[in-house]
């Protein structure tokens, strides 16, 4: 039972393709007043950009619908709002989405804002803007499909001040889609880093939902965690004071404790004196966990100091394809095999003249993930040959994958197992805007 | 005695950086990770990683330690040719660092900025 006073607020989703049920769960049993998916890796909004291009009506998280009809009937009957970054690069076209779907689904009145003003491909096109994540300017990046800024929690605060029930923002920062109900329910003022500070900490906890409730952290020994196929998501009973108490449904597997709370804390953060997001710069150093109930951790302390008053920018853009080819060999010695299989593609790759300008050769099994250099005492009874390479064009791309295959009947003996595969990359770089070259606005749909 | 024994880790990425996270069990041993976990061990630990710049945080009320090595993933999940391209599993390759006992003197940190 939540204190009064408090705002419960669940974290329904710390990834585009999470689990559902654990969202329904959260819904139906967990008596909160807010609910939040987060929806948005760094590149989606990249590839969504692209798939709008083909439809302007798409262009948001293919799951947002699927995810809203299972949660919408106890969301509605309860009252509880909800807040998704799922709206991609198309955030009016998911709100009219959803309209339509609570309409087919008889949830009617509902009011769904949506958030935009993230998309400032224009403005990075118009002018050169130094790259924070590498030498050179925006002007060199070429084929630019999107740029979005990360927009701070103000819009999502707005929208729920006019009576919105579902939130559907493009880039926002992480924390931001936490923060937005805090500022309406509370009425804290941006100018309150310290609160703004806290309360971003307490939304970077819940953001990757079930990485805070033994997600990702499982392990044999002293870390284990029962339930993990059916792991419960977290929620948080915020204080307007910024302090909070983390919890998850009764029954629910997983297990909250103060170790996890700790590890989520830390995940990607680079300084934890200093997390730049839109609103504040957030201090994590002061954090406290105190365990008060089995999955049950009260947390405080924590801080801010102002924001710097620049917004991160992501910029995708077509860089080209990685071709990959992969094949197995198994018994005494597949590693040589394996190795002398490697050899033989390098040396057709040459032959065939495929234009590749990096080429990646590994054993998985032996050194495609490790990077201790291993003890060399070891002979696995079996390795997978994995080739992937980088190239401008598709057809010298697919020829990696193509001579990987082609070792069943050209190579060592025994390889079993090919698969091949070409895609092409949206990668992603990084500027900073001034905040007032970007404008957030709040469009309403009504079903 | 082993990192491992002692200690939880956990790793994120950012752009082209990983961040792996140090967290002892209990409080009592955060002096000796300290003294024995410095970048220079992490980075002797994993010779097959490339980084340019590594930089570790003392968290001395939290009991962590978090390490962030800049160019580590080979350009960022987003084109690294590696299998694991977000370098998830990095963290887990140090739990068998060798931190010795409490009397052990370990060099001084490098790269520390606390």
């Amino acid at each position: 039972m939540k204190a009064a006073g408090t705002i419960r607020v669940g974290a329904g989703a710390g990834f585009a393709g999470d689990r559902i049920e654990p969202a329904v769960e959260l819904v139906e049993h967990g008596e909160l007043d807010y609910l939040v998916f987060e929806c948005l890796a760094e590149r989606t909004i990249a590839a969504a950009q692209q798939a709008r291009r083909g439809d302007p009506s798409g262009g948001f998280d293919p799951l947002l619908l699927e995810r809203m009809r299972r949660v919408l009937p106890a969301a509605h009957a309860r009252g509880i709002r909800i807040v998704t970054n799922a709206g991609a690069a198309n955030p009016v076209g998911a709100a009219r989405a959803i309209a339509a779907l609570a309409r087919d689904m008889g949830l009617t009145p509902m009011r769904i804002a949506a958030v935009t003003g993230d998309d400032v491909l224009a403005t990075i096109e118009a002018t050169p803007w130094p790259l924070i994540d590498r030498f050179g300017t925006t002007a060199d990046l070429q084929r630019k499909l999107s740029a979005n800024a990360y927009l701070g929690a103000e819009p999502i605060g707005a929208a729920l001040d006019r009576g919105a029930q579902v939130v559907v923002t493009g880039r926002v920062g992480d924390p931001a889609l936490f923060v937005g109900p805090m500022l309406h329910a509370f009425g804290w003022s941006l100018d309150d880093p310290v609160l703004i500070g806290r309360g971003t900490m307490i939304g970077h906890l819940l953001e990757c939902a079930g990485q805070l409730t033994g997600g990702y952290f499982a392990d044999s020994g002293r870390k284990q965690v029962p339930g993990l196929a059916r792991l419960g998501f977290p929620f948080a009973d915020i204080a307007p004071d910024g302090t909070a108490t983390l919890g998850k449904v009764a029954g629910s597997g997983g297990q909250l404790s103060v170790a996890s709370c700790k590890e989520q804390l830390l995940y990607e953060i680079l300084d934890p004196g200093a997390y730049h997001q839109a609103d504040v710069v957030a201090d994590f150093r002061t954090a406290r966990f105190v365990q008060v109930a089995p999955d049950s951790i009260a947390v405080s302390g924590g801080g801010g100091t102002a924001r710097t008053g620049q917004l991160k920018v992501s910029i995708g853009y077509d860089d080209g394809f990685i071709g990959e080819g992969q094949i197995s060999y198994a018994g005494p010695a597949a590693i040589d095999r394996g190795r002398m299989a490697i050899e033989i593609v390098r040396e057709r790759l040459r032959i065939v003249g495929a234009e590749v300008s990096e080429l990646r050769c590994d054993l998985i099994g032996v050194d495609a993930v490790d990077r201790s250099g291993g003890d060399g005492a070891a002979a696995p009874r079996e390795v997978r040959v994995r080739v992937a390479g980088r190239s401008a064009n598709r057809a010298s791309a697919a020829a990696i994958g193509a001579e990987v295959e082609a070792l069943y009947t050209n190579g060592p003996f025994g390889g079993g197992g090919a698969t091949r595969a070409v895609r092409p990359v949206l990668a992603i770089a990084s500027t900073l805007l001034p905040a007032d070259a970007v404008t957030p606005k709040v469009e309403m749909v009504e079903a | 005695m082993l990192l491992g024994d002692v200690a939880h880790l956990r790793t994120g990425d950012k752009g082209d950086i990983s961040q792996i996270s140090v967290i002892v069990y209990d409080p009592a041993h955060y002096p000796l990770i300290e003294r024995a976990v410095t970048a220079d061990r992490v980075l002797s630990h994993l010779p097959g990683l490339r980084a340019r710049r590594v930089t570790r945080y003392t968290l001395p009320e939290l009991g962590a330690l978090n390490f962030v090595l800049e160019g580590a993933l080979s350009g960022g999940v987003t084109r690294s040719l590696a299998l694991d391209a977000h370098g998830k599993s990095l963290g887990a390759q140090l739990l068998d660092l060798v931190i010795g006992d409490d009397r052990g003197a370990e060099g001084a940190a490098a790269g520390d900025a606390d």
